[in-house]
């Protein structure tokens, strides 16, 4: 039984313009489309690809999050995993903690593989693949975009700002997944009604015995400083007036 | 009183800006003792570079054929075992500082605050969430070690002319042997390197095709400038990954930004945010972008690039 399992987090939607509250106390979320992490929508086809290729048995979906976030493990489900974990939170469960949950489930299930994205669109951390490894001490392939496995190994290439790099980690590991690794699959109707029947299993956070307790106090949520209104020019000729006036050519 | 190591970026015996910028974050927290350690199988030259930045006390070189190449897991018990004596730690929110310092503060078992804009005090930060749409301010326990990486886009490199004491520095962590280097392939340009380059030029899908692409390097060279691209255009093949510029792609702050065929999207404004001049040319006026140029023009690109070229002389 060798077993994959992803990290499928909740996020508000990356269409969504997302506004600060005017009290400064956090941002709008009431009535904003949530949906799947896309780097984690990127992890679990991923998964999927690698266990109809043979690599894997069996795909686990995880999340931590409020009860609503059934709703993004179910597309989960519909996309091809096998059965969803949740772990239910009701407040601020900060990256650290993040791994320190997957670490409990990793002790219970055993996986080969544990795929999760290279960050959260919402908190932009892009932590929580690394200090997972750490705590498991086992390799990390960050920022996948390919990933080729062979006897109990896999050879990854990672996007890094000098360009590609390769690495070679031996499995078990933790992979995060870049953009361009792979498309995700549309899920299909039957699917979704065949997910329903899917094991979705809830677990209180509070059971696991992990200290999950925030080490980071956000005290105030602002809207980012607004550029000054600019110019429009009408032609070539214009612009690179313009560029001379500030100096730029 | 901080006391702050700061983890050294570098590559090919040189050291990368990004040590400085880092360098310039520390030095906003007042009364910060600030050393750099050089990670590296003979770190004298990176070191010696290290110790001209003014502001630096220490440089610390921590020797190992290991560390041959920069593998998060080879690294960071080292990082974290140097780490006992201070209390920060500060790595670039690079990809090298984005993979290595998560695992270095899981080790310390404490958290991470990524991409320091500001150091309000030595535990107070402010940072960017959802893709810069909301920047918030950050308190950190004092009595925990506090690791970080800073948002490099948001910091000038610290000027040159320090003279820090070298020291070599004895490790003792037991390195794993589950993660090795394989390749790198770095498309060697020429040009100006994105991250750094004080004027760059980016295209987007609009471009339709490497060839046409081409255009958008032809006006870079004109300018000295950097060449970027959209997530789009790097996704059709037009671009190298590299030269992604947004949210997930490279966070940059030139003097001038030129974008050409690029929409707008919040993703990509999140990359160019702390440009000082925005250039946009779409044949859209109702693209997101032009909300954020600073001077926009309006009309196809395919005859407006080649045209700005020749005007540039
Ligand atoms: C009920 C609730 C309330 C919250 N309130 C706040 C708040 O007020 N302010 C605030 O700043 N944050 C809040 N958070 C968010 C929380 O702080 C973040 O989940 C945490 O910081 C992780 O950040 P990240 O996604 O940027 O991590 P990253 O390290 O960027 O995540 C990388 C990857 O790790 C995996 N992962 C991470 N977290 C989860 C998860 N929960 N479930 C499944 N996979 C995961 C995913 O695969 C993800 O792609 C809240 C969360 C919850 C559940
Ligand atoms: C999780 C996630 C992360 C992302 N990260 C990034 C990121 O880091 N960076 C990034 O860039 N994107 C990112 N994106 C993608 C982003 O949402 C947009 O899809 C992308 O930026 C669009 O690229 P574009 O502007 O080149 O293409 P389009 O949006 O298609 O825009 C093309 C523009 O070209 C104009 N045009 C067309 N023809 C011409 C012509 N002949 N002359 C002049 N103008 C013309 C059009 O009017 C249009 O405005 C991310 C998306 C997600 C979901």
């Amino acid at each position: 039984m060798s077993k994959i399992l992803v990290g499928l987090k909740r996020v508000v939607d990356y269409n969504v313009r997302v506004r600060v509250k005017p009290d400064g106390t956090g941002v709008v979320t009431d009535g904003v489309k949530m949906s799947i992490n896309p780097f984690d929508e990127i992890a679990l086809e991923e998964a999927l690809r690698i266990k109809e290729k043979g690599g894997a048995t069996e795909v686990i979906v995880v999340s931590i999050g409020p009860a609503d976030t059934q709703q993004q493990l179910r597309t989960g489900l519909a996309m091809g995993a096998d059965r969803a974990i949740l772990v239910q939170a009701d407040s601020v469960v900060e990256p650290l903690a993040a791994a320190k949950v997957f670490l409990k489930l990793i002790e219970k299930e055993s996986p080969q593989i544990v795929l999760l994205g290279k960050q959260g669109i919402d908190d932009d951390n892009n932590q929580t693949g690394q200090m997972l490894a750490a705590l498991w001490d086992r390799p990390q392939a960050t920022f996948a975009s390919k990933v080729e496995l062979e006897g109990g190994k896999a050879k990854v290439t990672r996007e890094v700002d000098a360009g590609l790099e390769t690495i070679e980690v031996d499995l078990p590991a933790v992979l995060t997944t870049d953009l361009r690794l792979n498309e995700p699959r549309y899920v299909k109707l039957p699917d979704i009604m065949k997910a329903k029947k899917k094991p979705l299993e809830t677990v209180a956070i509070a059971s696991l015995g992990v200290d999950t307790a925030p080490q980071f106090k956000t005290t105030k949520y602002e809207p980012p400083a607004a550029r000054s209104k600019g110019v429009m020019v009408k032609d070539v000729g214009e612009l690179v007036a313009a560029l001379k006036q500030k100096g730029l050519v | 009183m901080a006391k702050i190591l700061i983890v050294a970026e570098h590559a090919g015996g040189k050291l990368n800006p990004s040590t400085a910028k880092c360098v310039s974050c520390a030095s906003t927290i007042s009364g910060a003792e600030i050393h750099v350690a050089v990670f590296a199988t003979d770190g004298a030259a990176v070191a010696a570079e290290a110790a001209k930045i003014q502001g630096v006390k220490t440089v610390l070189t921590v020797n190992n054929a290991a560390n041959a190449e920069p593998l998060a897991a080879v690294l960071a018990p080292q990082v974290a075992a140097v780490a006992a004596n201070y209390t920060h730690v500060f790595g670039p929110s690079t990809t090298f500082g984005k993979d290595l310092m998560p695992r270095v503060a899981a080790l310390l078992g404490v958290g991470q605050l990524s991409d320091i804009m500001a150091a309000e005090g030595a535990y107070k930060f402010r940072r960017p969430v959802y893709a810069g749409n909301a920047i918030i301010t950050v308190e950190a326990p004092q009595d925990k070690k506090l690791v970080a990486t800073v948002r490099t886009a948001s910091f000038q490199a610290a000027a040159q002319g320090g003279s820090a004491g070298v020291e070599a520095a004895n490790v003792s962590a037991s390195l794993p042997s589950h993660t090795r280097f394989v390749s790198r392939s770095a498309a060697a340009t020429g040009r100006p390197d994105l991250q750094t380059a004080p004027r760059v030029v980016s295209g987007g899908r609009a471009l339709g095709s490497s060839d046409n692409f081409k255009i958008i390097f032809s006006l870079a060279d004109k300018l000295g400038a950097a060449v970027g691209a959209s997530r789009a255009a790097v996704d059709a093949g037009y671009a190298a990954n590299d030269l992604q510029v947004g949210q997930t792609g490279k966070i940059i702050a030139p003097e001038l930004y030129v974008a050409v065929g690029i929409s707008g999207a919040i993703q990509h404004l999140t990359g160019i945010k702390d440009a000082r001049t925005i250039v946009a040319i779409n044949k859209d006026a109702e693209a997101p972008i032009f909300e954020v140029a600073d001077i926009g023009l309006v009309g196809d690109l395919f005859t407006l690039v080649p045209e700005l070229e020749k005007a540039l002389g």
